[in-house]
Formats: structure tokens, C-alpha cells, sequence
């Protein structure tokens, strides 16, 4: 099926503008979660120690930083595991 | 606006979620087979399951003017008993002739285990020798980098398999590339916590090109929204991107893939 390419690129907007204020709100949350599980004593999580592995990415200067910190948060075996023995997941490889 | 909801577990939802997708422009829903958030126990289950999705699903559909098509597979979260999963697969072949089915799927991985690998390999013979499409399912959060990995290599095993008959779907930054540079199509699910959000969507979009992607809600019985996809629209709009573009990512895209199964047809 054939269609006319469409006009991808998008008319320019001031994402600051945009999004900022939800950035904002987003950097807060991920500050108050920090603080949070330090106060009640939780902060040495594996799953914590692999988030706070993942904060300088947002600092470095180059336009892949999702990737980067998904790459970060992700097993990095490459063989199958002999037997699923849970179903879920949790966010970061284990230990 | 229109759009296709190519990934939705409609199930799980009301009625209600019906009426809001048909007012919000859904002119097409696809159904994958899926987890019920409980094990079966034999292949009754299932069976059950598939009659729900080709019978039951479609009507309560159609009493909203929509269309609806659905998957067939057993699931990767209940691919761990190899045996369960055969008689599954038995099921499968008289079912492919129901009329609103397209192919095969979500099939794929989910902790990644040996068992998981062997069951998707016999779904993928399973949809060559009935020259049928394929649904990928990839696995979740930690999961998902090694897992769209392992599927990629069990995929291109296949020499017969065409790419463009192929969608892998809830791909994210770390997998999107993988997928599309193997001649495959990329799903993106939007998500409010896990996969994507409706802004990293539209980063893909720009990252990657809006070539063989489709973007879905995958709504179930768990969070998630069945909105996503029009809602996503809005945000692109608010991006500065055109109805045309919005319409070729959200409706011309899905129907090129699924228009390669005859069956499919929207509601417009």
C-alpha cells in the first residue's frame, strides 16, 4: 500500500515553553523519591544503587540519554536463563 | 481526527472504553492474545479464551460500529510448560480460519528463558507454514534489551520469514534502532509508567523516521489508558507536527501492515 509521503518535519515551537514546567515537576519527584527512601532507611536497594548509577548520564552532553540510562537499567547477559521462576519484572537487573 | 487502535486487550475493558475510543476517531481495533493475569491450567482455557476473541469480542465490538480482529498464540508468561504450551499450539491452526484474525502473535519472550525461546521458534514455524503475520511481544523493563535481542536471532533463523510481515512490538529508545535496521516493524506503546510515554514517542518519531511504526495503547487490565493514541496525537499537534503526518503515523501506517491480511478493513 502506497502513500504520498507526508511533511514530517514540524513546525517549530518553543518546547521550554512546552514542557518545562512538567520537566520541572518530573526532576521534584525523582528528588522527593530520593529523599524518601534514604529517611525511611530503604536506600540500599539494588534497584536504588542502579538509579543513582544512571543520574550522571542526564548530565553527559550529547542527545541519547534515554537510551543510555535504558541501556544502563538493562541486563546485560546475552544467554536464555535455564527457567523463568517469577513472571515480573522490576526495573533494574538484579546483582 | 482517525485513527487505528492496533494493540488493544479489549477483554479487559468496558463498554464505556468503547464509546470513547469510537468518538475519539478509532475506526479499528486489534486484539493480541495475552495473559490473563492468571495461569491457565490446560488448553480448555485457552480454548475459551480464542472463542472469546474470534465470537464474542467482535460482536460487543460491533454494537459500536467497529471493527475488530484479533491474534492467536499462548502467551510467553505461560510458555514455561512446554507441554501446556503444545496443546496450545494444536488449537491454533482451525482457529486461523475465523474471519476476523490476522496472524499470530503476541508471541515472544518474557524472562527470557530457554522454554520462552522454544515455544516462540514453534510459533514463528508455526506462522510460515501458514504464511501467517507476526505479533512480537518484547519483554518488559529489565528484560527487554536481551530479550529483543534473543527474538531478532530467533526471527532471522528463519530465512523464509519476510520482515515487512513482522511487527516487534513495544520497542523503546535502547531496542527501536535494533528492530528497524533488521528490515522489521517497531510498535511503540504508550504507557504511564513502563514503555513509552506520548512525548518519547514522538522523540522516536524524530530519532528514527515514522517509516514502519505504528504507535498503540496495549490497554488491559492494568494501568494503562486506552486513550493513548489519540491522546498522543494531541501532543504532537501541540509539537507543531501536521494532521497529515498525525493521520500517516496514526491510520495510513497501521492499515499498510495490516492490509497485508485481506481480512483487515476499517470502519470508514
Amino acid at each position: 500500500m502506497n502513500f504520498p509521503p507526508p511533511q514530517s518535519k514540524p513546525a517549530p515551537v518553543s518546547l521550554p515553553d512546552l514542557q518545562f514546567i512538567a520537566a520541572r515537576a518530573s526532576l521534584l519527584d525523582l528528588a522527593a523519591f530520593l529523599d524518601r527512601v534514604q529517611r525511611h532507611g530503604q536506600d540500599d536497594d539494588y534497584r536504588l544503587a542502579a538509579l543513582r548509577a544512571a543520574l550522571p548520564l542526564l548530565l553527559e552532553n550529547f542527545p541519547q540519554r534515554t537510551r543510555r540510562i535504558l541501556e544502563s537499567l538493562s541486563d546485560s547477559t546475552a544467554e536464555p536463563i535455564p527457567a523463568a521462576t517469577i513472571q515480573g519484572a522490576f526495573g533494574a537487573p538484579r546483582p | 481526527m482517525r485513527y487505528i487502535e492496533p494493540h488493544g486487550h479489549m477483554v479487559s475493558r468496558t463498554t464505556d472504553d468503547y464509546q470513547a475510543m469510537v468518538t475519539a476517531g478509532c475506526a479499528a481495533v486489534c486484539e493480541p492474545a495475552f495473559w490473563a493475569g492468571f495461569d491457565r491450567k490446560n488448553k480448555h482455557g485457552f480454548y475459551d479464551y480464542f472463542l472469546q476473541l474470534t465470537e464474542y469480542e467482535p460482536r460487543r465490538a460491533a454494537k459500536y460500529h467497529l471493527p475488530h480482529f484479533s491474534w492467536l498464540c499462548i502467551n510467553p508468561k505461560e510458555s514455561e510448560d512446554p507441554g501446556l504450551a503444545d496443546d496450545v499450539l494444536s488449537l491454533i491452526p482451525d482457529l486461523l480460519q475465523k474471519p476476523n484474525v490476522l496472524g499470530i502473535g503476541e508471541i515472544g519472550l518474557n524472562k527470557n528463558s530457554r522454554n520462552e525461546l522454544l515455544i516462540l521458534e514453534k510459533h514463528i514455524q508455526l506462522a510460515a507454514d501458514h504464511d501467517q503475520l507476526i505479533l512480537v511481544h518484547t519483554p518488559h523493563l529489565e528484560d527487554k534489551l536481551k530479550g529483543t535481542k534473543l527474538i531478532l536471532d530467533a526471527l532471522k533463523n528463519h530465512s523464509s520469514l519476510q520482515p515487512g510481515r513482522v511487527i516487534i512490538d513495544h520497542v523503546e529508545e535502547h531496542t527501536a534502532p535494533l528492530v528497524l535496521d533488521s528490515g522489521f516493524w517497531a510498535g511503540i506503546t504508550l504507557y504511564p509508567e513502563s514503555k513509552a510515554t506520548p512525548n518519547r514517542a514522538i522523540d522516536m518519531i524524530e530519532l528514527y523516521g515514522h517509516e514502519r511504526i505504528w504507535l498503540n495503547s496495549a490497554c488491559d487490565w492494568g494501568h494503562s489508558d486506552p486513550l493513548a493514541v489519540p491522546k498522543t496525537a494531541l501532543q504532537m499537534r501541540h509539537r507543531g507536527y501536521s494532521a497529515d503526518f498525525i493521520d500517516r503515523l496514526l491510520y495510513r501506517n497501521p492499515l499498510g501492515f495490516l492490509s497485508q491480511n485481506p481480512r483487515f478493513r476499517t470502519a470508514d
